[in-house]
């Protein structure tokens, strides 16, 4: 210990607080330069706290489940009621897609036209809900030998989630279709109308920027567009809805609140990302994957 | 409430300079266990992400009652460990955290004898002017307009778990006194 005079070390004692704001306003000035570190340190800080996470998860996820299990309890009546009709329903649709899918086929056959590949997916799962007032993000547990990488897709049962945006040794992160600055080309599945989802974190993103003159109405299905080959077409996304003052939104169809697990598509496109999410070259470590 | 009066100096081996260590280190770590626990997804409908900024509190706290405990390299490295996890822009909280100790620094003399309730208000007051100010300064980094509820709902829940993040301190900080 190196000892000093107390006049001294009361100069330092005071130095210190204006130097660390200092220090703040440098770290911001080189986070704005260099994105590339504030996303390295970001990864190796998510590497280190996935399995704490996935320790703290554990308790929480039973008190949920339990929870869910007594609300469900509570509407088993209406819930079988609602399912019937829905069942019935369902039955309807299998006929039809049924019916489809052999036109399909045999129109394919006249045409020899080559069929759409399964798109490839891995399951993983989703350990903390990170992000505050402007950012929405979640992270994802995932193998030391996986494949995952920057750009690809992220589903739950239902729909599109988000967009992967840091990948680390053992843990991902994955930018929710909510985030202030995730930015998803779409379309309406019916009339073909290309569009920009953005992200407000607000529950519900807005459509902005569609083509054409007439603007979608509320109700149509939105999935995604492939456009600039950044995204994989057609994939669900939500129902757009009126919100307020006109501004169109859409109704996602996956739940952000309750995501437990999210499958990751690779349809081995790499389009155009935004600039601060341009995928780097490989690392030698993560060998033959995509 | 705290009791700036020194400590008899002690014989210190090794196992005493450890829980002196374990014992100034208790706050700074208690934070960051919050900080990280705020992470934890509870699933709750209608929340949306939004959650209470637990490192407020506890930087007004313990500036507030033993600033000691919390210094300003312990505020500064909380600060950046916000900032990694939400992916907001570096330098963001360490800067606003930092502000937020000063200014109680400032006014801790009179501050600290205050009943709870108005302790509770003026952290309402320095809450909002710092959230404020991390609305501003995110506005600028981005270089677009962000919207202004997100901060203010967080506002609202950081403000309304004061109490019990207060109540939680003020053990820690109690047992903290009565081993030393």
């Amino acid at each position: 210990m190196i000892r000093l005079s107390v006049p001294l070390r009361q100069a330092i004692a005071r130095l210190v607080l204006p130097a660390l704001i200092a220090a703040s306003f440098g770290l911001m000035l080189l986070g704005k330069a260099d994105t590339v570190l504030a996303e390295r340190a970001r990864a190796a800080l998510s590497d280190l706290l996935v399995p704490v996470y996935g320790v703290l998860a554990r308790p929480v996820a039973a008190v949920r489940d339990a929870a869910a299990e007594i609300r469900h309890l509570i509407h088993l009546h209406g819930e079988n009621a609602r399912l019937r009709d829905e069942n019935e329903r369902l039955r309807r649709w299998r006929d039809v897609a049924l019916a489809l899918e052999a036109e399909n086929l045999a129109l394919r056959e006249v045409l020899h036209a080559p069929a759409e590949p399964t798109p490839q997916f891995t399951t993983v799962r989703v350990v903390a809900d990170l992000g505050g007032a402007y950012a929405r993000s979640a992270l994802l547990a995932i193998g030391p030998q996986h494949s995952v990488r920057k750009g690809q897709v992220a589903l739950d049962g239902s729909g599109l989630v988000g967009r992967i945006t840091e990948v680390g040794g053992r843990s991902a992160r994955l930018l929710l279709v909510t985030d202030i600055n995730s930015r998803i080309p779409v379309q309406v599945e019916r009339t073909r109308t290309r569009a920009i989802l953005a992200g407000t974190n607000a529950p519900r993103p807005r459509l902005q920027h569609w083509t054409g003159g007439e603007a979608p109405v509320a109700g149509e299905r939105i999935v995604t567009a492939s456009e600039a080959g950044a995204f994989p077409a057609g994939l669900p996304v939500g129902i757009v809805r009126e919100g307020r003052g006109g501004v169109l939104e859409v109704e996602l169809f996956a739940d952000l609140d309750r995501l437990e697990f999210v499958r990751l598509h690779d349809f081995g496109l790499s389009g155009i990302l935004p600039p601060e999410q341009v995928t780097r070259p490989e690392r030698p470590r993560r060998r033959g994957d995509g | 409430m705290a009791s700036p009066v020194a400590r008899p100096p002690r014989p210190r081996g090794f196992w005493q300079t450890l829980d002196q260590f374990a014992r100034d280190a208790a706050p700074g770590a208690l934070t960051v266990l919050l900080v990280v626990a705020m992470g934890i997804p509870i699933g709750l409908p209608a929340q949306h992400g939004v959650m209470p900024v637990p490192a407020l509190a506890a930087v007004y706290f313990w500036t507030l009652y033993r600033p000691s405990l919390l210094p300003p390299l312990a505020v500064f490295a909380i600060g950046v460990l916000s900032d990694l996890l939400s992916a907001a822009p570096l330098g963001l909280h360490p800067l606003l955290l930092l502000l937020l100790h000063a200014a109680v620094l400032t006014q801790r003399r009179v501050l600290a004898r205050q009943s709870f309730l108005l302790v509770w208000v003026v952290f309402l007051l320095m809450a909002a002017g710092v959230l404020g100010l991390g609305w501003i300064l995110r506005t600028l980094l981005v270089f677009r307009l962000l919207p202004v509820e997100p901060a203010l709902y967080e506002l609202a829940l950081t403000v309304a778990v004061y109490p019990a993040l207060s109540w939680l301190f003020v053990r820690v900080e109690r047992s903290l006194a009565a081993a030393a």
